[in-house]
């Protein structure tokens, strides 16, 4: 599939559910975060659609864009189940659909601790080509992004990866930091990354009135995420590293916006990163087949 | 492995959507067994404010009515929050509900609203007529 038809696809995709949609809430719980993941998850029975887009110009190598949908649905209050589909489309270059991904999150514990863990396991089926940075992990470097499209795109990587998801709230604040494994099915070292992150919506009461601007319905925060080698080359060396300030605005409408500039913080990693991400919660879609009340 | 990963798939998420239906039971208040002491004596910092109140009611309509009902009622077999057993609960009980949620029994918790927020819509709650 071309990455053009890709893109136009997840916006009339997102489009016609926005359209279709009666006006609902967006989620209170979101957190303005693109990598990292809080131990919050998804309600139980609202279904979470979402476009989740990168775009960065690396150096010594041609700009790109990628867009990621996702679904995500929450099956139980202790079980989240998501898909991804996601493409890339490169200046000079071709447009891909470069592979989906199918994760799950569980919460293990009934009540809530000061570090409150979420167990997370996932699936994904991707080439090469893929642009998306959802996480880092290994040696990933910068010079993946200077090979073009034709070499990279026919390399189908198939994989699983596991994430110890920890999370805290203290007055306002959460702060979630998440250890992420990741194995290729085919015979290669177990790899390893980390995300951190921490916000806060911009005021704690809610306001007594229903408003589009309102502070609360902002959060800010920033994030740090990169790569932590392979089980025989573990640490910090040749891996890329990132970091930068976060934002969403939650609108009564039921969507959130979140943006996020992320910058390199070494040679191997890409000078900036622009994330944005449009999200939209059907609520309670399962009620919706039920008849009575 | 790979070959029998979309069968596995489906029935996961055939699980995903079945399970819910199993796990929604009835709130049956065994959970107030389990509010420690020191949570159920807490009192409401914003009890009786109406700028709280009615705070409460604009989050109440943003994150609870999709469950519970704009009326509080409950909705499909989810709790009335008007029933005799969430008005003999104290605020403090509420607060530790709210906080920890039941997921076991599809009440997620809201520990990552800011206790202020959770505040005003126990706030509210207290303003709800009981159920008839």
């Amino acid at each position: 599939m071309r990455c053009q038809s890709f893109a136009q696809l997840s916006l009339l995709a997102l489009g016609t559910i926005l359209g279709l949609t009666a006006p609902q809430q967006a989620s209170a719980q979101e957190k303005p975060y693109f990598v990292t993941y809080s131990a919050d998850l998804e309600e139980p029975g609202n279904l979470e659609i979402a476009l989740k887009g990168l775009t960065a110009s690396p150096k010594n190598a041609n700009a790109f864009v990628s867009p990621t949908i996702e679904i995500e649905y929450g099956a139980t209050a202790w079980w989240t189940t998501e898909v991804y589909a996601q493409g890339q489309a490169t200046e000079n270059d071709s447009t891909v659909f470069t592979g989906f991904r199918w994760e799950n999150r569980f919460k293990p514990l009934p009540r809530e601790y000061w570090i409150n863990p979420v167990l997370y396991v996932e699936y994904e089926r991707v080439s090469q080509a893929d642009k998306s940075i959802l996480e880092v992990t290994g040696h990933d470097s910068i010079a993946r992004f200077q090979v073009n499209n034709g070499q990279t795109h026919g390399i189908i990587e198939k994989s699983i990866e596991g994430k110890l998801i920890l999370s805290s709230n203290f007055k306002g604040w959460n702060v979630s930091e998440n250890f992420i494994a990741e194995k290729n099915i085919s015979n290669e070292p177990w790899e390893f990354g980390y995300a951190i992150a921490t916000a806060r919506p911009l005021v704690l009461a809610a306001s007594s009135h229903k408003c589009w601007l309102c502070l609360q319905n902002f959060d800010a925060g920033a994030e740090l995420y990169g790569g932590l080698g392979t089980r025989y080359s573990f640490g910090l060396k040749q891996t890329s590293q990132y970091a930068g300030p976060t934002v969403d605005f939650r609108t009564p409408a039921g969507v959130t916006y979140s943006f996020s500039p992320q910058f390199g913080l070494n040679d191997n990693s890409i000078g900036t990163l622009w994330r944005f991400k449009i999200s939209y919660e059907v609520q309670q879609l399962r009620d919706l087949f039920r008849r009575s009340k | 492995m790979i070959r029998n990963i979309p069968k596995l798939a489906v029935t996961i998420l055939a699980l995903a959507i079945s399970i819910p239906a199993v796990v929604l039971a009835e709130a049956d208040g065994k959970w107030l067994h389990r509010v420690p002491d020191e949570d159920h004596r807490r009192t409401n910092p914003v009890a009786h404010q109406p700028q709280a109140e009615a705070a409460g009611k604009v989050m109440f309509a943003e994150n609870c009515a999709k469950c519970h009902g704009n009326d509080a009622n409950g909705l499909h077999n989810r709790p009335s929050l008007r029933s005799e057993r969430i008005r003999n609960a104290t605020d403090g009980d509420l607060a530790w509900m709210l906080k920890n949620g039941n997921p076991y029994k599809g009440m997620p918790p809201w520990s990552s609203l800011p206790e202020q927020q959770r505040w005003q819509i126990i706030a509210y709650l207290r303003t709800l007529p009981p159920q008839k």
